[in-house]
């Protein structure tokens, strides 16, 4: 303790210590710095991940798809789609395919989490598309607006998903499926990759807050309590008219037979 | 007399001497009534429109049938600020600001649904049991026109939220108005006031809904009562009833509390439906905009039928002098209704000048002894039925996993073929009963018994009918068929002989019966091997 209080004086002895300041400043800096690559990717991990999506993909993609997916016979290139498209296309479980006489249904996912990055990965790597997004990333509580997000929804989706999203009939046994539980990112996804019979919704047309609002609305429709009573399917007039016919009049008509019966 | 007797006799008296109605009430209070459930059919269509009347006035309470642009600033969050007119702003106020608003409009929406479902149940049961016959064509006539102003009620009735579902049901509505030759366009404009949607709708269909044919509905209602007064009511066939009686029970007291109660029972019902099951929710479906439309929107049941014969209607277009015929929409959305409608109106006139009977009837018909007008009739539920499943073709291809296109094919297809089909299946199944019928009065119920006779023969018991029974089967008459009258006694043609051979033609077909079994055919029996 003697060094310190014998030299603190000393004329070299505030450059030094702004000196040593910097110092550490600069070395916890790049060590933090190194800390983060590492939780991203290092170049070569991301090279593994890659590799590895090829193979998942050369296993269960390439027959339809061609071996670089180049495209074949019954499947599209997938040159360029992005890391959206595949994202949503395997995670919802779309793909691989079990049944291409309407259109691909939506099943429980073959791959986890992990291979559907490897692959999206992959894809990505092969030119620039859609990146895919994650349902953190998407801050659709704070910045998306419900009743604007309603509207939007009737403006742009509700001719095919239906004004309450339950989804509709599009021609020859194709249809626009339910976007009730779905999730999040995969919604955002749909939007900008236009899957199947989907349009695309670029920036221009729906900007990526109009995006999150049209997310904000759905995830409220969703948890929405069934206000009023049984909500009867949410799809209208149809299922009101049946229980108007065999509960309402059903029932009345089980009163008059009731009424008009002989006593026995 | 006890002290509660006189106090009443006193009443009665008082009143009796300032109105004069005890000589009235005595005869209507003793008014008789028959005892049938399908009688009460009607009776759920008077309550119904109680119940839709005294539900509306609540609504009318807070509704503003206006088009005037608003910021919603109600409860409903998810279409906080949004622009939207008046009328749409104070439903969602009643559904969700009002205390009781949206039971109310449930309840009032479930009314109409089965006001118009029991008027249907109504119909039929008319129609299959052939009630409408003379005297009674007028009240026919009256009840297809209480049909006929019941769809366009619940129609506007539906449309006055002006949410984007009914806002898509008013521009069908305005396609179909335009598709009138000539005037269409016209017409449009003055329903309007302008172009679609204009600013004049709904303040317009809010008084017709609200005022004009409710009243009508009142008027038409009341004479159709005071008909069935005059006329006293039809009963089924059986033992002790004739063509001059009516065999029942009194309006007083028994008739008073049935009836009395089961107004309550179908309030009852309908205040169920309106408290546990949604109806209508408007809220989902946002503001009306001319320009948003939503997949899979239907209107109420009782079009629906009308929205699938427009749905299955092949694009067809005509070009006449530089102007577009939009016959796709013309035939379905109002030729076919036209036909169909006037032909309801008409038919007992046409079925009795098939089968020639000109006599009043008020024994009802067991529907299997005219095998043709129940045949007809379940020709008629049968298209209705194709093109109502037409109509929520999107919905039944979403939930059952069918190509739209097919479903749109099968209609087309099988509104053609399917009611005919239905007409000569209905036909033989009636003449079947009819022979099923005549079975048992000649050999009397199978008893499943066998006995074995000494010589080792087994037969198995008959049980002869009871006479009541053996009655009711054997009861109806059955006419036979108009010959063509080609020529009168002096050997001149007839003028109208190609009239008198369709009818002829047509009047083989109605009486196409299996002969009822006559006394001798039974005594014949009697006298033979039973």
């Amino acid at each position: 303790m003697r060094f310190i209080s014998k030299y603190r004086r000393h004329r070299f002895a505030g450059p030094l210590l702004l000196l040593g300041a910097l110092l550490f400043a600069a070395l916890t800096y790049s060590a933090a710095q190194a800390v983060t690559e590492q939780a991203t990717l290092s170049q070569s991990d991301k090279a593994t991940l890659i590799a590895e999506g090829k193979e998942i993909f050369a296993r269960g993609c390439s027959s339809c798809h061609g071996l670089n997916a180049e495209g074949a016979g019954v499947g599209p290139s997938l040159i360029g789609v992005g890391a959206a498209s595949v994202d949503f296309q395997v995670a919802t479980g779309r793909m691989p395919v079990a049944d291409m006489s309407q259109q691909i249904a939506r099943k429980d996912p073959v791959y986890n989490d992990q291979e559907v990055a490897a692959l999206a990965a992959y894809v990505a790597s092969l030119a620039p598309g859609p990146a895919a997004v994650t349902n953190e990333e998407l801050a659709w509580e704070r910045d998306g607006n419900m009743a604007q997000g309603g509207e939007l929804f009737r403006n742009n989706c509700a001719m095919c998903h239906n004004l309450a999203g339950q989804g509709g009939a599009l021609t020859q046994g194709k249809y626009a499926p339910t976007v009730m539980g779905v999730e999040v990112k995969h919604i955002y996804e749909a939007m900008i990759t236009g899957p199947q019979a989907m349009p695309v919704f670029s920036e221009t047309i729906l900007t990526p807050q109009e995006k999150l609002s049209i997310i904000k609305w759905i995830k409220h429709a969703e948890t929405e309590p069934q206000l009023g009573g049984a909500a009867l399917g949410r799809v209208g007039p149809v299922t009101e008219g049946l229980v108007a016919w065999l509960l309402g009049l059903g029932l009345l008509i089980g009163v008059a037979v009731w009424l008009t019966a002989k006593a026995r | 007399m006890s002290a509660r007797e006189r106090v009443a006799g006193q009443v009665a008296n008082y009143v009796d001497e300032r109105t004069g109605s005890a000589k009235w009430l005595k005869k209507t209070l003793t008014k008789v009534f028959p005892d049938h459930w399908s009688f009460m059919l009607g009776e759920i269509v008077l309550y119904s429109f109680v119940i839709l009347l005294l539900s509306g006035t609540f609504l009318t309470f807070w509704y503003d049938p206006s088009m005037r642009e608003v910021e919603y600033e109600g409860s409903y969050q998810p279409l906080s600020g949004l622009k939207m007119s008046a009328a749409y702003a104070s439903s969602l106020h009643i559904s969700f600001d009002v205390r009781g608003g949206l039971l109310m409009r449930q309840i009032h929406h479930w009314a109409a649904l089965i006001f118009m479902a029991a008027m249907v149940a109504h119909l039929m049961r008319v129609f299959f049991t052939g009630a409408f016959r003379k005297p009674r064509e007028f009240n026919w006539i009256i009840g297809v026109g209480l049909l006929t102003l019941g769809i366009v009620e619940g129609f506007l009735g539906y449309s006055l939220p002006d949410d984007l579902l009914s806002g898509t049901g008013i521009r069908i509505a305005e396609a179909i108005i335009q598709a009138i030759p000539v005037v269409g366009s016209y017409l449009s404009f003055f329903i309007f006031g302008g172009a679609f949607p204009g600013e004049m709708f709904i303040q317009r269909i809010y008084v017709v809904h609200i005022l004009l044919l409710p009243g009508i509905f009142l008027a038409l209602i009341t004479v159709h009562l005071m008909l069935v007064w005059y006329q006293k009511h039809t009963q089924y066939p059986g033992p002790g009833r004739t063509e001059k009686n009516v065999v029942g029970y009194p309006l007083m007291p028994t008739y008073m509390a049935k009836a009395g109660g089961f107004f309550f029972i179908v309030f009852g019902v309908t205040a169920f439906l309106g408290a546990v099951a949604s109806i209508n929710p408007i809220w989902i479906y946002g503001p009306y905009n001319p320009g948003q439309i939503g997949a899979g929107s239907q209107p109420d049941w009782y079009m629906g039928w009308l929205d699938g014969l427009v749905r299955m209607a092949p694009p067809l277009e005509a070009y006449i002098f530089g102007y577009t015929l939009s016959l796709n929409i013309l035939i379905p959305g109002l030729i076919i209704p036209g036909i169909i409608f006037t032909g309801m109106a008409l038919y007992p006139f046409i079925e009795s000048w098939i089968t020639g009977d000109k006599r009043e009837h008020h024994l009802l018909d067991r529907p299997r002894n005219a095998p043709n007008r129940t045949a007809l009739g379940a020709m008629s539920i049968t298209f209705m039925l194709v093109t109502l499943i037409n109509g929520g073709n999107d919905l039944l291809a979403t939930h059952f996993d069918l190509s739209i296109n097919q479903i749109m094919w099968f209609s087309r297809i099988g509104v053609i073929v399917l009611p005919p089909l239905a007409f000569v299946i209905t036909k033989r199944i009636c003449l079947s009963l009819q022979r099923a019928d005549r079975e048992l009065v000649l050999h009397g119920r199978e008893t499943g018994r066998l006995v074995m006779l000494p010589h080792g023969e087994f037969i198995e018991v008959h049980e002869p009918l009871t006479p009541e029974k053996a009655y009711l089967l054997t009861q109806h008459e059955q006419l036979p068929a108009l010959e063509a009258n080609l020529s009168n006694e002096y050997g001149v043609k007839n003028p109208k002989v190609i009239r008198s051979k369709i009818r002829s033609r047509l009047s083989r077909s109605q009486a196409e019966q299996i002969a009822k079994p006559t006394a001798n055919d039974v005594k014949e029996l009697e006298g033979g091997h039973h």
